[in-house]
């Protein structure tokens, strides 16, 4: 009765917010993929209380089954090494390459499509003939062949993502500049005497976030994919745990211990699958088109 | 009338391309004293919004400005260019689009836009910007402007959209107030109200404003002087009432006449009349008048040279060689209709 009361005095207005934050909450795939992704980063930040010490070290007897010892709930690999306590120390490894890549992406990305799209003529051309440079080699070689220059580490795994990653989200921002450049409200602002600057970062990017923002949560999972792929190849840090590398180092005892590669494997396609409906709910809820069914 | 704030004197936009620049506007020449209103009028493509987006600096390439001067209050503002250029608009130019719509930026709310206005040009604290963008609202009579100055475009009403856009354009006191159809995306009542608000402005403080209209009610009621442009030229320049009792050029009594109103003889209602034709096109201007192939007085001096322009009274003028054959026929239909 007292809940019937409450919402019946809501006003109207308050139910049906029509805001993109309200309408990312009501689209079922967007809540799934925040609750997997929840749950992802519990995962990191709890891991070094759940599972303290390196899980690297050898703990336990090798081969060990999920559940056949309480001590290590999903088995140990073939070194003896506790698998939860790598997926959970992995799980701070692919969260923090994938953000931090995506960030520098993301610099790199907007900065390059905006004065792109904002300026035109030979600063567009130059800064687009530089975008389809890196767009002829595939993403995931060139980042290869970077760390495999570079040594591979934390750093450079991240550097490589970072520089390689950025040419569609380029793309993306400019066309969106392109589309708002010549309009009113640029001439508008224009007319009353705002700097460029001011109208590229405090008019026109605003204005561009929403697919900017549902373009980056796809590409945490893409970094998050690249650097575990990286990883299986050998080409991981190897002073900390990677579900890709997890999964590399399992693969030979496939057919006899299936675990030891499929459980890190689970956890990678949780994580991405987690963004990849987060950014589905994203881009449904500012897609005006999908506005008041 | 003292010194004019906005003196133009030749005023050309071209667009270069292959086979030789199209001239868009055409040797235009006026002023706007303090507190005047002064409307152009023509129909589209005639050059009128060019002409206002060229006193900003606003034609983009391929487009040229090219002139003898654009004086505002005394200096020469044709030519400025970068940082120059940017502190005078906004600042001494203002401008109010057509479309309050589209020229809003809908991610801030109005009270950030109008803000960001006057902060563009004064280095004055957020706090004051802030207070005095509420007084800006008040100014153009928002109801409620402390709430309103944390409202969205998305609130407001188009007409609202509209008095926010002036608010902006009022942001820093300008000289000169450039209003392109400032009333054309909203509806009749809420036009004429738009308007009257532009016009109290003018009143209290002596703002000039160039009015670019196609709405002749318009110009009668809001306007001091008018400008009639045809491809790109002005033909005539008179002050209001003189115009709208006694146009003299062929076109502007063609507009005139295609007015729709009361045109009842003898209890009859006629048919509207319209100007026949079309506006030749900017890539086969003739070398004469431009409105030769349309006029009914027509001669072959028309076509052979610009007709130049022709002071008529105080400071109007006129570029018509056949001035006095159209008045006298226009007697002669006046007697016709009479009798």
């Amino acid at each position: 009765m007292a809940l019937v009361d409450i919402v019946a005095h809501i006003p109207p207005a308050r139910i049906a917010q029509d805001n993109a934050f309200f309408r990312t909450a009501r689209q079922p795939s967007a809540v799934v993929g925040v609750l997997l992704l929840g749950f992802v980063v519990a995962m990191a930040l709890l891991a070094n209380q759940i599972f303290p010490g390196d899980p690297l070290d050898f703990v336990g007897q090798p081969f060990q089954r999920p559940g056949e010892d309480p001590s290590f709930p999903l088995g140990t690999d073939m070194l003896g090494r506790d698998l939860a306590s790598g997926i959970f120390h992995g799980a701070r490894i692919s969260l923090l390459i994938g953000a931090v890549a995506t960030a520098m992406s993301l610099v790199i990305g907007v900065g390059v499509g905006a004065f792109a799209g904002y300026y035109g003529g030979k600063i567009d051309a130059s800064l687009m003939r530089l975008t389809e440079f890196f767009q002829t080699i595939p993403p995931f070689l060139f980042a290869l062949t970077i760390v495999a220059i570079l040594q591979p580490s934390i750093a450079t795994i991240v550097g490589a993502i970072g520089v390689t990653a950025w040419p569609s989200l380029a793309r993306l921002v400019r066309a969106e500049f392109l589309k708002l450049r010549h309009g009113d409200m640029v001439q508008a602002e224009i007319a009353l005497g705002a700097s460029d600057m001011r109208i590229i970062f405090r008019h026109l990017l605003p204005n561009t976030l929403a697919p900017i923002i549902v373009s980056a949560s796809v590409m945490v999972a893409t970094a998050i994919l690249t650097e575990s792929s990286l990883a299986f190849l050998g080409l991981g840090d190897p002073n900390v745990v990677s579900w890709g590398g997890m999964v590399g180092a399992g693969r030979e005892v496939l057919r006899s211990d299936w675990y030891i590669a499929t459980l890190p494997g689970v956890a990678i396609v949780v994580a991405v699958l987690a963004l990849n409906l987060l950014g589905d709910g994203l881009n449904d809820a500012v897609d005006p088109k999908q506005e008041r069914r | 009338m003292g010194e004019p704030v906005l003196s133009v004197d030749g005023l050309s936009v071209r667009f270069d391309r292959k086979g030789g620049a199209l001239t868009a506007v055409d040797g235009l020449s006026f002023d706007i004293s303090a507190g005047e209103t002064l409307a152009i009028v023509g129909e589209s493509g005639c050059g009128k919004s060019l002409t206002a987006l060229a006193l900003l600096g606003l034609v983009a390439a391929p487009g040229r400005i090219e002139g003898r001067s654009v004086k505002l209050q005394g200096r020469d503002i044709l030519g400025l260019e970068g940082e120059a250029l940017r502190r005078l608009r906004g600042n001494r130019i203002a401008m109010i689009f057509q479309e309050p719509m589209t020229a809003l930026n809908p991610v801030l709310t109005i009270g950030e836009q109008i803000i960001e206005a006057i902060t563009a040009h004064e280095d004055i604290s957020h706090q004051k910007a802030r207070d005095r963008a509420v007084s800006l609202l008040d100014r153009v009579r928002i109801a409620d402007p402390r709430r309103r100055v944390n409202d969205y475009p998305h609130h407001l009403s188009g007409g609202m959209r509209q008095r926010v856009m002036i608010a902006i354009a009022l942001a820093c006191n300008p000289a000169l107030l450039v209003a392109d159809e400032p009333t054309t995306a909203l509806d009749v009542t809420i036009q004429s109200q738009i308007l009257e608000l532009l016009d109290q402005i003018k009143r209290e403080s002596g703002t000039a404003i160039l009015l670019i209209t196609h709405d002749l009610g318009v110009v009668s009621e809001y306007s001091d002087r008018v400008l009639v442009m045809y491809a790109g030229r002005k033909v005539e320049e008179r002050t209001t009432r003189d115009l709208l009792k006694s146009p003299l050029h062929p076109y502007t009594r063609g507009l005139i006449a295609a007015r729709p109103g009361r045109h009842h003889v003898n209890g009859l209602r006629t048919r509207l009349s319209e100007i026949p034709g079309m506006v030749p096109s900017l890539a086969e201007m003739p070398h004469g008048c431009g409105f030769a192939a349309r006029c009914s007085f027509v001669v072959d001096a028309c076509r052979i040279a610009r007709p130049p322009l022709i002071p008529v009274g105080a400071d109007g003028a006129v570029a018509c060689l056949r001035i006095e054959e159209a008045r006298a026929s226009e007697h002669a239909a006046a007697r016709c209709d009479a009798y």
